[in-house]
């Protein structure tokens, strides 16, 4: 530590050339940080404590196939079974066929089994007592400038209203609700109204349930929950299958497409790159300060030491550049969410995202400067000196 | 604080320039390498511009190293430009394959894709029956009532679930989807349980061979065919309409798509749907319809891809930049006598410039190149419109690797204008001392 100085001064021997490197080097980790957080928001890495003991009973068969009501109090008999819900996907459309949204029929207890959903006693009550009652995100009532009371038409859905004979339905809205944990806001792109509306009104048909959630009892093994719970419907017209909501969350995202593998071969093309041009910054300092090395030898500098001091210049300037970099691209992100219109609710960089990208740095760091570190150690005083 | 204003000036005429730049046709870079061509064959200063770029061109091995630099970092940026171009452009070219002008798909009004769509058999016969809608040699509409439904089966990649459409046609459908060809087996047998399955659905989920037999719903069904049309509906399983939709328990049908008697039979056949109380439906091109299911997703792409080449870019340019500055540098002597004897500024600095982005060149060829040999035609799928998976293949086309090529020589002259403007602006005296 006692040749930080040093270190530093070398590093500023030319400012043209380190400035430069730096950007470049922040270029990169602007990116990394950019592209590893859509990396977590898609593939929900380091998967937070919420849902970690929830699970989802779908159709084994598709997702388009509902599951008998009957099945409620089935599941809830199961032993490690705490408390269940269940939900129907309405989707449709506000306005415009652009604004498509998550819509949701919501059955019982279900502030139960997602407690990270905060809303008010009062607006609570009042989802409980309105029958066309419906409730949003805060996100999504800021997006649609939506408050409490108004009519909300949604159009497009699959369902058709028995009584109307349209596809549009017009909820009320009554309430707003606020999820605290970040990582999880991209929930309040919501609208959640009571199923028993749903299924009173739906012309298709009563009684089901399109997916049950439920919360898993202290202790229970969720493997052991699943199979004594699918065991219920085996070799019926409704067999389900039984997976935790992390899992069921996954395999959804995996349909979109591999991020994790498109992210990692982009960073794999951007610091391959970055090590090739750092590699040759330090290689050029090193040629460039032959004589100057020689005379740190001279007055009484180890081989070791100089050695060391190369290796610091260069992981000094990567991890420089890299936390610029990173700092930047934490800076950014909520501008990014905002600037989506809530369309992309990306969570900030999370501790994991700097723990790889100082990991990386390091590693570049040492990797760009093992070459020029190595012949600033074996340089001879007399051949350098001389000029050889 | 002159020097300062100078610099902002050259770098907001070459962001300026840049712009421009991205939207020419490649005609006109035809012109102006033309155009270059003559000046360094026919006037003074190009003569001399020609001889002291061949100095730099011929010294370029003697400095591999720091060039290769420039070289492999545009050739990343391009690389991953075009690469994540070709992923939208693969996905938009197939969705807007599958529809054409000349066939129209009805369904319920409001509705945005098949899956929340719903037509009820007498809306199909009153739709098949309505005017614009071509008639085969016995006369009858050439219609079919479709319905898709949903089925979970492995993916071969990941050994985990996905979502595959299951689409139930009427006997009319080959007739709509002409380039709907079986490669294998035969075409299913109406009433009985029998699939045709695309070759790209084959080639994505596992279980769908020849012959084999199928679990949907529980129900046993049997693969007879393989089919291949090139578009969409490749990602499918199809059987019959009615066989589908009484193994589904489904009374009606989602949609229908129709042959119209010619494209401006559109107008006509819309009109007689709409003005009909007792339906309410829409009809539109399925040409529309599959364009506009692509619309956003190849937006997203386009706009994400973008995003991070420019980061990219940027990084690439600081590289050039310091390798060219480096360049200059060392030859500071070279090009200093030079202009002792006499040359001027504009031949030094358009052979820096033409030196940066030769180097540039090749690391856009390399890069495109590389993104050509590794990503066209690879197959990938991802979630369509309908909740189930869309097979599309990566289509590098010649305007993407036009485009890599445009942004290498981009990023070629801005990390080349400034080292140059240097070597042409350095006192004689001073660069002549410099060691």
């Amino acid at each position: 530590m006692k040749y930080f100085h040093l270190i530093w001064a070398a590093l500023f021997r030319r400012k043209t050339r380190t400035m430069l490197t730096l950007f470049s080097v922040m270029a990169a980790f602007l990116l990394f940080g950019l592209l590893d957080s859509v990396r977590v928001a898609f593939t929900g890495g380091g998967a937070s404590v919420t849902g970690a003991d929830r699970m989802n009973v779908t159709s084994r068969f598709s997702i388009i196939q509902g599951l008998p009501m009957s099945l409620a109090s089935r599941i809830e008999a199961v032993p490690g079974v705490k408390v269940v819900t269940w939900s129907n996907w309405f989707g449709g459309y506000y306005q415009d066929k652009k604004n498509q949204m998550v819509n949701m029929a919501i059955g019982d207890n279900f502030f139960e089994v997602f407690p990270e959903l905060i809303l008010s006693p009062e607006q609570r009550k009042a989802f409980d007592e309105t029958r066309t009652g419906a409730i949003v995100g805060e996100a999504m009532a800021k997006r649609y400038n939506w408050k409490v009371g108004d009519k909300i038409p949604i159009a497009g859905s699959i369902y058709t209203d028995k009584a109307t004979g349209e596809t549009s339905w017009t909820f009320d809205l009554v309430g707003i609700f606020r999820i605290s944990d970040e990582k999880r806001r991209g929930g309040e792109q919501q609208l959640f109204f009571n199923w028993k509306y749903f299924d009173e009104a739906n012309s298709f048909g009563a009684g089901e349930a399109g997916w049950y959630t439920f919360k898993l009892a202290e202790g229970a093994k969720p493997d052991e929950v699943a199979k004594k719970i699918d065991a219920l419907s085996a070799n019926s017209d409704h067999e389900t299958k039984t997976q935790t909501e992390a899992a069921f969350a996954q395999s959804f995202v995996k349909q979109i497409g591999d991020i994790g593998l498109i992210v990692g071969a982009i960073m794999m093309a951007v610091f391959f790159t970055l090590l090739l041009l750092t590699g040759n910054t330090m290689a050029q300092a090193v040629r460039e300060r032959t004589s100057e090395l020689a005379t740190l030898k001279t007055i009484g500098f180890s081989d070791r030491s100089v050695l060391g001091l190369v290796f610091g210049e260069a992981v000094l300037l990567i991890l420089f550049g890299g936390l610029l970099g990173l700092g930047l691209a934490a800076v950014l992100m909520p501008g990014i969410s905002k600037g989506s219109g809530g369309m992309l609710q990306l969570p900030p960089i999370g501790a994991s995202t700097w723990m790889i990208g100082i990991a990386a740095m390091v590693l570049i760091g040492f990797l760009v400067g093992v070459l020029p570190a190595l012949r600033a150690m074996r340089l001879k005083i007399v051949d350098a000196l001389a000029g050889r | 604080m002159k020097s300062f204003l100078t610099g902002l000036g050259v770098f907001l005429i070459a962001a300026v320039g840049v712009a421009v730049w991205t939207v020419l046709p490649w005609q006109v870079l035809i012109a102006l390498v033309i155009v270059l061509a003559l000046w360094m064959y026919a006037t003074r200063s190009g003569r001399q511009a020609a001889s002291v770029t061949w100095v730099g061109v011929s010294t370029l091995g003697q400095r591999l190293g720091a060039s290769s630099v420039i070289i492999i970092g545009i050739a990343g940026v391009v690389g991953v430009l075009v690469a994540l171009l070709a992923m939208g452009e693969g996905l938009s070219t197939t969705l807007k394959a599958t529809g054409d002008n000349d066939t129209a798909i009805v369904m319920r009004g409001g509705a945005t894709s098949e899956l929340s769509s719903g037509v009820s058999r007498d809306d199909y016969s009153l739709i098949s029956q309505a005017p614009g809608v071509l008639k085969d040699a016995e006369g009858k509409p050439i219609a079919s009532p479709e319905l898709v439904v949903v089925a979970n089966l492995p993916k071969k990649s990941t050994g985990t679930d996905a979502n595959v459409e299951v689409r139930g046609v009427g006997a009319q459908a080959m007739a709509l989807r002409p380039n709907q060809k079986i490669i294998a087996g035969r075409i299913f047998k109406p009433g009985l349980r029998e699939l045709i399955v695309g070759k790209g659905a084959q080639a994505q989920f596992s279980g769908l061979d020849l012959d084999a037999n199928l679990n949907l719903n529980n129900q046993q069904w049997t693969i007879v065919g393989v089919f291949a049309s090139g578009d969409a509906h490749e990602s499918e399983l199809v059987g019959d309409i009615d066989t589908v939709s009484s193994a589904y328990r489904r009374g009606g049908y989602q949609s229908v798509t129709v042959r119209l008697t010619s494209p401006s039979a559109l107008d006509e056949f819309k009109a007689a749907l709409t003005s009909d109380p007792r339906m309410k439906v829409e009809a539109k091109t399925t040409l529309d319809y599959y364009t506009s299911q692509s619309a956003s997703l190849t937006k997203t792409i386009r706009i994400v891809g973008i995003t991070i080449a420019v980061i990219m870019a940027i990084g690439a340019i600081f590289g050039a930049l310091n390798t060219m500055y480096a360049a200059v540098a060392t030859r500071a002597r070279e090009i200093a006598t030079l202009r002792a004897i006499g040359f001027r500024g504009v031949p030094v600095v358009v052979s820096v410039l033409l030196e940066t982005m030769l180097l540039a060149l090749i690391g856009g060829a390399l890069g495109a190149g590389l993104a050509w040999l590794l990503f066209n035609n690879y197959t990938v799928s991802t979630l369509g419109a309908n909740f189930s998976q869309v097979v599309f293949k990566f289509n590098v086309s010649p305007e993407l690797l036009w485009t890599g090529i445009k942004w290498a020589l981009a990023i070629g002259f801005v990390g080349g204008l400034f080292p140059a403007m240097r070597a042409a602006t350095v006192p004689v005296t001073t660069a002549l001392r410099e060691s």
